[in-house]
């Protein structure tokens, strides 16, 4: 399988009056065509910071991507760009990178009442990017709205097209977000928290239709959430962040079936019926994440660690593979 | 013996209406429910956003005045309360929010904050007080030193225990818990979990549990409550609910949620469309429009809230007596 995408020691910090937060530090993985990588963690961890860098739309000042490379092989046969083999996004100019936002890969943000713009139609919004990108007309961009509107499921497209946002329900937002990220066939779909802030039974309309809608147009998929039960059921592959740092990544049946970092452990012991185990006490993780200001020296994880030993705080774990395709940063894996 | 029994509790907020206009409907947000709660019981309440739980929740401290209906705690209508009478009773009746940022007063000390309800139920002042808000803070896990502290000097987790603890100073029977982990990561929510499962254990509590995370409610509640557009829908143990639910809707709401866990390959039901709005709720059965299994008289009769052994639910078809 091709790669699509590789992001590598990625570190993007924050330049605040109290001094640097280095929000992703160090991160590096790649996605392969048709695939979905689940990007796992805890608020703060670093997550919605690095697939904002790999769109470049990190908030500066006061953020800023200090270091790192991220070669996207990815091309369309009218991007207008040259094919060129692992192009670095960091290095782009503003207007070639404004020709793979939203083009090549685009983005699902976690609010669907936010993140659409109140004062125009959906079809006005989605069509913004079919006219960008694509260079179509009027009418024609109105044909295409309303056939994304149909791929995505929304009922009564027609005349659903010239509806605001405020007079569509939670679900149907999100199905917007959707018609729009996918308008223009990206290669790479980032989704941040795509269904958090939906209900259950909507939630699980959201992930069929992207689950099918994947398969469909055979697109990679950059999947953030915090819910290990959504990765289990959407992602092949699982990188699991902690405090800016990437602790562990395996195929998904490795990471839930032998987790090896002992944060990864804790993770999902510390779910309620996760592992059979009912009306016993949660075997919670002690203690907080480390502010971002004031991070322990050596393993950041090591505060809150069962197996923590004197080695933990003399320098930090590297990111090294065990098995074939599972990789954990820990002295003591397993 | 049951602590608590709502019978028939509503509450319609008006639509509309306002200085000028006419009203214009009511959204049934609690629609004729009834329950009991026993005595050291955890219940459970799960629903989506809107169903009208946490107003159901609200209504039983009277935070929010139900239109109709009743609620006896230890045998006495809140309902008929006066005002003196209700502070009184409000001493063994307390509330934990859901988003600890906004529950908590920023311009309060923690140890004020914790302290208030020993004052206004004159129970301890002055060094008492301080000793008793002390000891608090202990049982939830916080220090001495977060006494002088104000909310915004902790994390999510922190001030949820701080919630905690205001809630307890009274020494209350019945706590209504509304979505208390809901904004806090996986971590600290099975924190706060082990802590109100041992705090329930050592004094006794009974909670009202709500929340829209089955797999939380599973875990903590001894019954499980679901509801639907302001009704109760099924109820049962929560065992029983997990493995033999009746209501169409309760095992979409249970497929739905997705397990961490990849071998295991389960059918989803998946809803079609979204919940209704509650001003013009369908006639019959409020959940026909998107049940697969609706017959002729589901939009036609409501169906009760029917029991046998113990488990409860309002469906034509799947409801006790009809068909297994």
């Amino acid at each position: 399988m091709a790669e699509l995408i590789r992001v590598k020691d990625l570190r993007t910090s924050f330049f605040t009056p109290e001094g640097e937060v280095k929000a992703v530090d160090g991160v590096s993985f790649e996605i392969d065509e048709g695939k979905t990588l689940g990007l796992v963690g805890e608020s703060g961890c670093g997550k919605s910071v690095t697939a904002l860098s790999i769109l470049r739309l990190v908030p500066s000042p006061p953020g800023r991507i200090v270091g790192g490379e991220i070669l996207y092989r990815g091309e369309k046969p009218r991007g207008g760009l040259a094919p060129l083999r692992g192009r670095d996004l960091l290095k782009l100019d503003g207007e070639s990178m404004r020709k793979i936002r939203g083009n090549e890969i685009s983005m699902i943000f976690q609010e669907p009442m936010t993140s659409l713009n109140p004062v125009f139609t959906v079809g006005n919004q989605i069509g913004e990017a079919i006219h960008l990108h694509q260079g179509l007309g009027r009418r024609e961009t109105r044909e295409k709205t309303i056939e994304m509107l149909k791929l995505v499921k929304i009922a009564d497209p027609e005349s659903r097209v010239d509806d605001y946002p405020h007079q569509l329900s939670g679900g149907m937002r999100q199905r917007v977000m959707i018609a729009m990220a996918l308008s223009c066939n990206p290669s790479l779909l980032i989704a941040d928290e795509p269904t958090t802030a939906l209900d259950v039974t909507i939630q699980a309309q959201i992930m069929e239709l992207m689950q099918e809608l994947q398969e469909q147009l055979g697109m990679s998929l950059l999947l953030i959430t915090h819910d290990l039960g959504v990765v289990a059921e959407q992602a092949d592959e699982v990188a699991i962040m902690y405090a800016g740092k990437m602790v562990e990544r395996a195929p998904t049946k490795q990471i839930f079936s032998r987790p090896l970092h002992p944060y990864t452990v804790g993770l999902l012991n510390s779910l309620p019926g996760a592992r059979g185990h009912k009306k016993r006490r949660l075997d919670a993780i002690p203690g907080v994440v480390p502010s971002p200001l004031e991070l322990p020296g050596g393993c950041r994880f090591r505060d809150r660690c069962p197996k923590a030993a004197a080695m933990c705080a003399e320098a930090e774990p590297e990111l090294v593979e065990k098995e074939t395709g599972h990789a954990v940063a820990c002295y003591f894996p397993g | 013996m049951s602590l608590l029994e709502i019978r028939n509790l509503k509450k319609y907020f008006p639509v509309g209406g306002g200085l000028f206009s006419r009203r214009k409907g009511e959204v049934k947000a609690v629609d004729g429910v009834s329950l009991t709660i026993q005595e050291g019981e955890t219940l459970g309440l799960v629903g989506e956003s809107g169903c009208g739980k946490s107003t159901l929740g609200r209504s039983i401290l009277r935070l929010v005045e139900p239109t109709a209906g009743e609620v006896f705690f230890q045998g006495k209508n809140v309902l008929n309360l006066a005002p003196r009478e209700l502070r009184d009773m409000r001493r063994e009746m307390q509330i934990i929010f859901q988003d600890p940022y906004a529950s908590l007063n920023p311009r309060m000390r923690v140890g004020d904050i914790v302290g208030e309800g020993l004052e206004i139920h004159k129970l301890a002042a002055g060094k008492k007080k301080r000793d008793r808000v002390m000891e608090l803070l202990g049982q939830v896990g916080l220090r001495e030193e977060h006494y002088d502290r104000y909310p915004h000097e902790f994390s999510g987790g922190q001030r949820q225990r701080i919630g905690i603890a205001r809630a307890l100073a009274v020494n209350p029977k019945f706590i209504v818990a509304d979505e208390p982990v809901s904004s806090l990561d996986v971590s600290i929510q099975a924190q706060i979990i082990n802590l109100l499962q041992e705090l329930q254990e050592k004094m006794h509590l009974t909670y009202f549990f709500i929340s829209h995370d089955l797999r939380v409610v599973e875990h903590i509640s001894h019954r499980v409550a679901i509801m639907y557009l302001g009704k109760i829908v099924e109820i049962a143990p929560s065992d029983k609910i997990y493995q033999e639910a009746k209501h169409p809707y309760t095992r979409a709401l249970l497929s739905a949620v997705p397990i961490p866990d990849p071998e295991r390959k389960k059918e989803r039901i998946v809803l079609q469309g979204d919940v209704p709005s509650p001003v013009r709720p369908p006639p019959g059965c409020s959940f026909h429009p998107r049940c697969r299994y609706r017959e002729d008289v589901c939009d036609k009769v409501e169906p009760g809230l029917e029991f046998a052994d113990g488990h409860g639910a309002a469906c034509h078809v799947f409801g006790p007596g009809k068909r297994a």
